[in-house]
This record gives C-alpha cells, structure tokens and sequence, in this order.
C-alpha cells in the first residue's frame, strides 16, 4: 500500500516537477510509437481495405495471416529487425541498430497487422449496398470505395487506437533494436525495465502511471475523431412524416 | 431514352430475367408491373447500370452503355427498394451525387435545399439519418437521386415499405416528382395502384419475362396472361355499345341486356365499350327474396356451374349477360346454389366500368 502511495506521489512530483529525464523520455515514446503508428497506417489501412472488399481465391489464408499478427510477439519482431539491421544483415550498411528509426521500424511491423486486420473486419461488417449505392449516384470506383471507409469509420479508427495500444506498451522490440541508451533510444517502457531491475519500484511504478495517463489522453483525442462524426447530427427531427 | 434489348441475367444456371425488349421514352413514366420474385429487381440492376447482364444491351439515349460506366450512371437516378443511406445527415446524403462529380459547395448548398423541399424534407436538413422513419428514408432516397437532374429516374418498389397512411401521400408526391424532376422514369412495382396511379405504360412481368406491355387501359382490357388479368383486379369483361349517357354514367347494350355503368373517357351513344367488373362485386339472391336496393343492375340469370375457389365458391351464370360471381361457401349453401338453378345477380353502376373498346 505503501508502494502504491509512494509511486503515485512520485508520478506526481516527476510530471509536475518537468523532470527533463521523464518529459524526454516520454517525448520519445509518444514520436517513437506515433511514427510507427502512421507508418502501420500506411502499411495495414490499404490491406486491410484490399482484402476487406475483394473476392480472391487463398483469401483466407491471408486473412488468417493478418490475425497470426496479432499474435507476433514484439521480441520475434524485435530479432527480425536486429538481424536486418546488424552489420552483417541487409540493411546493416545503414547503420541504424540502436536508433530510433530501428524502434520506429520494429514497432511499424507490430502495429501494421492490427490495423489492417481491424480494418478488414470493419469493411466486411459495412454491407456491400453500400458500394453499390454510391456508384448508382454516380460516384466512380474509387469514390465508392471511399464511401465503404467512411461507412467502416469507426472499426477504422479502432483499429488505429488497437495499433497505437499494440506499440505504446511493448517493451521487447524497442529493447532489441533500441538498446535503452539514456538520452537516445531509452523510452518509457525500457525506462520502467531498467527501473525496476535497480530496484527503484516507485520510480518504475510512476513511470507507469505516467505513461497509462499519456496513452489515456491520446485515446480521448482519437476517440474523439472516432466518434466525432456521430456527434451532432441529431439536431432537427421536427419535420412533416415524423 | 432508355432501352434494354435481349436482356438475360442468370444466376447459378436459373434464368432469373430474360427480356426481349424494355423502353422508356422521353417524357415517359414505365411501370414495370409483377409478383414477387418476377426478376423486377434485377431487372431494375440491369438498367441502372450496377449490374451486367449476361446477354443483351442497354443503350442510353441512343449509345450503347455498360454496368458499371461512370459517365452513363451520371446520367441516371436509381432508388433502390431498400436505399442504403450513408451515415450522417439527411443533406450530407442528399448531396452525395453532386460531392463525387465535383459541384461546387455553394452550388451544392442550394440545390440540396431544392431537392430536400422538393421530397417533402424541407427541415429535415440536419437530422441524423438514424432517425428516419420509412416513409423519410424513402424521401431522402428519392431527393438523392433527382439532385443531380438525371435523364432516367428508376425507381424500384418506392412505397413497398410504407404504412397504408403514409403511402398515398407518398404516391401522390411521387406523381407530382415523377412528372416534373426526371426526363422519363422507370417505376418496378408489385402493386397495380402505384402502377395504374402513375404510369403511361406498364410492362407485366412475370417469371422473368416481360409479358405484356401497353398502355395502364390496354392491360385493364386485354390483360394478355391470367396473371395479368388477377394483378388489374378487373379480371371479368362484357362487350357492348353505349346505348346512352348521362353524367359519369353510361347505358350499355350487351346482347339483350341493358346495363349501368360508369363510363371512363369521353364515350358516346353508339361508341363500342368493354365493360369491367370484379366477381366479387356481383351480388345473388333468389328471385322471390329480391327487394329495393342500390344496384341498379338486376339481372335473373341460371346458375351454369358452381366451382369450389378455396374458401370462396366461383359461379358461373348463363343468360344475358353472362356473369361470373364469387361468393363464400356459407351464401352458395345459404342460396343452395347448384347448376340449373335460377338466380338474379345484382350489381352496382359504380362496380361497372366502361371503356372505349379497341
């Protein structure tokens, strides 16, 4: 109980305090994860939509595919990149092991099967009327194809918060890759291993708490745009054949 | 305007629509009139473009067009029996024809204003297509469609999921929508009131097929298939010539027997007319039992046959003029109904309906 009381006093005096060792790290985190993120977006969003709307034959295994990515553990993950990225791997030459671009790389793989596997099951829940009632008001294939995301928005959106959760919290890829180098590649998580294996449990623990309310407040903002399009449509009913 | 020629779609082996030829001309509202499972539908996909036909062609003003070409759907406004609306407001639906071809915002604003007062939706701008009832869903449906001005307005079963109430007045606004927004509509209904109450032509299509199409009186009075003759109701005719008028109502001549009926058009004595009616509205009582009443039309005729017609019971009556009555089992057993016997058979002027013959 102690503990408990002392860490939340800790978290408290770190964030408030503007400890520069915590505001860097956490900053690092957020641009670390954030990146990864976008490019997880970049790569899982167009998939996920591909493979959402299409008929092919071996769909299933790629669908099952997708959902074995779930289930990659981030120190699986973090191994592959280190061994493309070691000196004698492909793309040693350039030099990022212990980067954070490596971090961003690894979190990247991690985040990207979530989005698209989310993605895909919001396309598949929006009924195909959908497609084909944009195209009969004359929208062209793509613009069809855009009013199916529109429609999938919010299982789109969850799968963009599944992903950021996914990278935020794991420990074993960005360890890997990244090394824990104070003031380099040490992030939140690596910061609260490092913590707790000196033994400092409160500093760990507020470490912790700090990074939970982080992630809370960019749940609230991608929630926000999540449910934002629902919100304030419900203005006038009051009309002839209500 | 819009043509359709040898148009098969199958699906699975079953040919599900296999129809020679289907038109609609500028300035034309064609009702395509059948059951359940006619192939109305898919029909309806074929001409609106989000379908391909296995065989046949659809051409648009002349050019032949595809499932699937932008340009030609452009030029098209299909309302499907179920609308799919996107989520949001009613005006964000309403203007999506217009956002994918590039309109405008301020343009758009305008016209969706138009378009939602044009349906009856006039304050209904802002609200959540969540909480739409039917009758609004299927206003919204039309409003989009005929935003965007489109040569062909098809509608496929606009008021099948309306109430009784809600429906009339729907149909009377679609009339009014059907004749001054689109250059020529396309109406697929099961129900011959929405057909009758709109159309210049109906198409009947039945199992696929289209088999009969004319003019809404063409149908009435020479309903070329059973079915076509049960979907008009006015299953039974007389031939006559109109002996003499009156207001709304006309004297006809058919064999030896003079009958009331009221006369549709401009007819005149001497003009030859089919005569309509519906057996049920042919009443029978036995001859000593006939007292004052409204029918205008008393006839004393022989029962020539008595057909069990389920729970009803057909009969068929000889004399002038012949006359088919349908009548529960309980009257049949009541008037002991049975071929030989003598019967007089009543019906209202207003339960007859001349038509100018030919």
């Amino acid at each position: 109980m102690d503990l408990l009381f002392e860490s939340l006093h800790e978290a408290a005096r770190l964030l408030l305090g503007g400890d520069p060792y915590v505001w860097d790290t956490l900053w690092l985190s957020l641009r670390v994860s954030g990146i990864a993120v976008v490019l997880g977006v970049l790569l899982g969003l167009p998939v996920g939509v591909l493979v959402g709307v299409s008929r092919f034959a071996g769909r299933r295994i790629v669908v099952a595919l997708i959902h074995t990515g779930f289930a990659l553990p981030p120190v699986v993950v973090g191994l592959f990149v280190y061994v493309m990225l070691s000196r004698a791997g492909p793309a040693g030459p350039l030099q990022l092991l212990f980067t954070p671009t490596a971090m961003v790389a690894a979190q990247a793989l991690l985040a990207s099967p979530y989005v698209a596997g989310i993605t895909l099951a919001a396309m598949q829940a929006v009924p195909a009327d959908a497609r084909v009632q944009a195209r009969a008001l004359g929208a062209a294939r793509w613009q069809a194809l855009a009013a199916h995301v529109r429609e999938a928005w919010l299982g789109v959106v969850a799968a963009i918060i599944a992903g950021f959760g996914a990278v935020i919290s794991e420990v074993g890829a960005v360890l890997m890759v990244g090394g824990n180098i104070r003031g380099e590649t040490r992030v939140m998580t690596t910061a609260i291993v490092l913590e707790t294996r000196r033994g400092n449990f409160a500093v760990a623990m507020a470490l912790g708490i700090v990074l939970l309310v982080v992630a809370f407040g960019v749940n609230l903002l991608l929630t926000r745009l999540q449910q934002g399009r629902a919100r304030g449509l419900l203005a006038s009913t009051a009309h002839p054949w209500s | 305007m819009l043509r359709g020629d040898g148009l098969v779609r199958r699906y699975g082996g079953r040919t599900v629509v296999d129809v020679e030829t289907v038109a609609v001309a500028r300035g034309q509202v064609l009702a395509i009139l059948g059951p359940n499972g006619a192939g109305k539908s898919t029909l309806f996909r074929l001409l609106a473009l989000v379908e391909q036909a296995d065989r046949g062609r659809v051409r648009l003003g002349g050019s032949d067009v595809h499932a699937g070409d932008t340009v030609a759907i452009r030029r098209l406004g299909a309302v499907f029996q179920r609308p799919y609306l996107f989520r949001g407001s009613v005006a964000s639906n309403v203007g999506y024809a217009l956002r994918v071809r590039g309109t405008a915002r301020a343009e758009r604003k305008r016209r969706i204003a138009d378009a939602l007062a044009w349906c009856g939706l006039a304050d209904a701008g802002r609200a959540d297509v969540a909480t739409l009832s039917g009758g609004e869903v299927q206003r919204v449906a039309l409003a989009r469609a005929l935003i965007a001005r489109p040569d062909v307005l098809l509608l496929d079963e606009p008021a099948a999921n309306l109430d009784v109430g809600v429906r009339r007045r729907f149909r009377e606004d679609l009339e009014r929508i059907v004749r001054h927004g689109a250059g020529a509509a396309i109406l697929i209904t099961h129900d011959p009131a929405d057909a009758f109450a709109l159309a210049d032509r109906i198409a009947v299509m039945e199992n696929g097929r289209i088999v009969q199409e004319g003019a809404p009186t063409d149908i009435v009075l020479e309903p070329a298939t059973s079915f076509a003759a049960a979907l008009t109701g006015a299953e039974l005719l007389l031939n006559g010539m109109v002996k003499s008028t009156e207001p709304g109502l006309v004297t006809v001549l058919t064999g030896e027997a003079l009958l009331v009926a009221v006369g549709t058009g401009d007819l005149a004595a001497g003009t030859m007319v089919h005569v309509s009616y519906r057996p049920e509205d042919v009443v029978l009582a036995l001859p000593e039992h006939v007292g004052p009443s409204s029918a205008i039309n008393r006839f004393t005729l022989r029962v020539a046959a008595v057909i069990p017609a389920g729970p009803l019971v057909r009969v068929r009556l000889a004399g002038d003029p012949e006359l088919t009555a349908l009548v529960t089992q309980r009257s049949a057993d009541s008037l002991a109904l049975a071929a030989g016997r003598v019967i007089v058979a009543q019906l209202k002027a207003t339960a007859l309906r001349a038509f100018k013959a030919g």
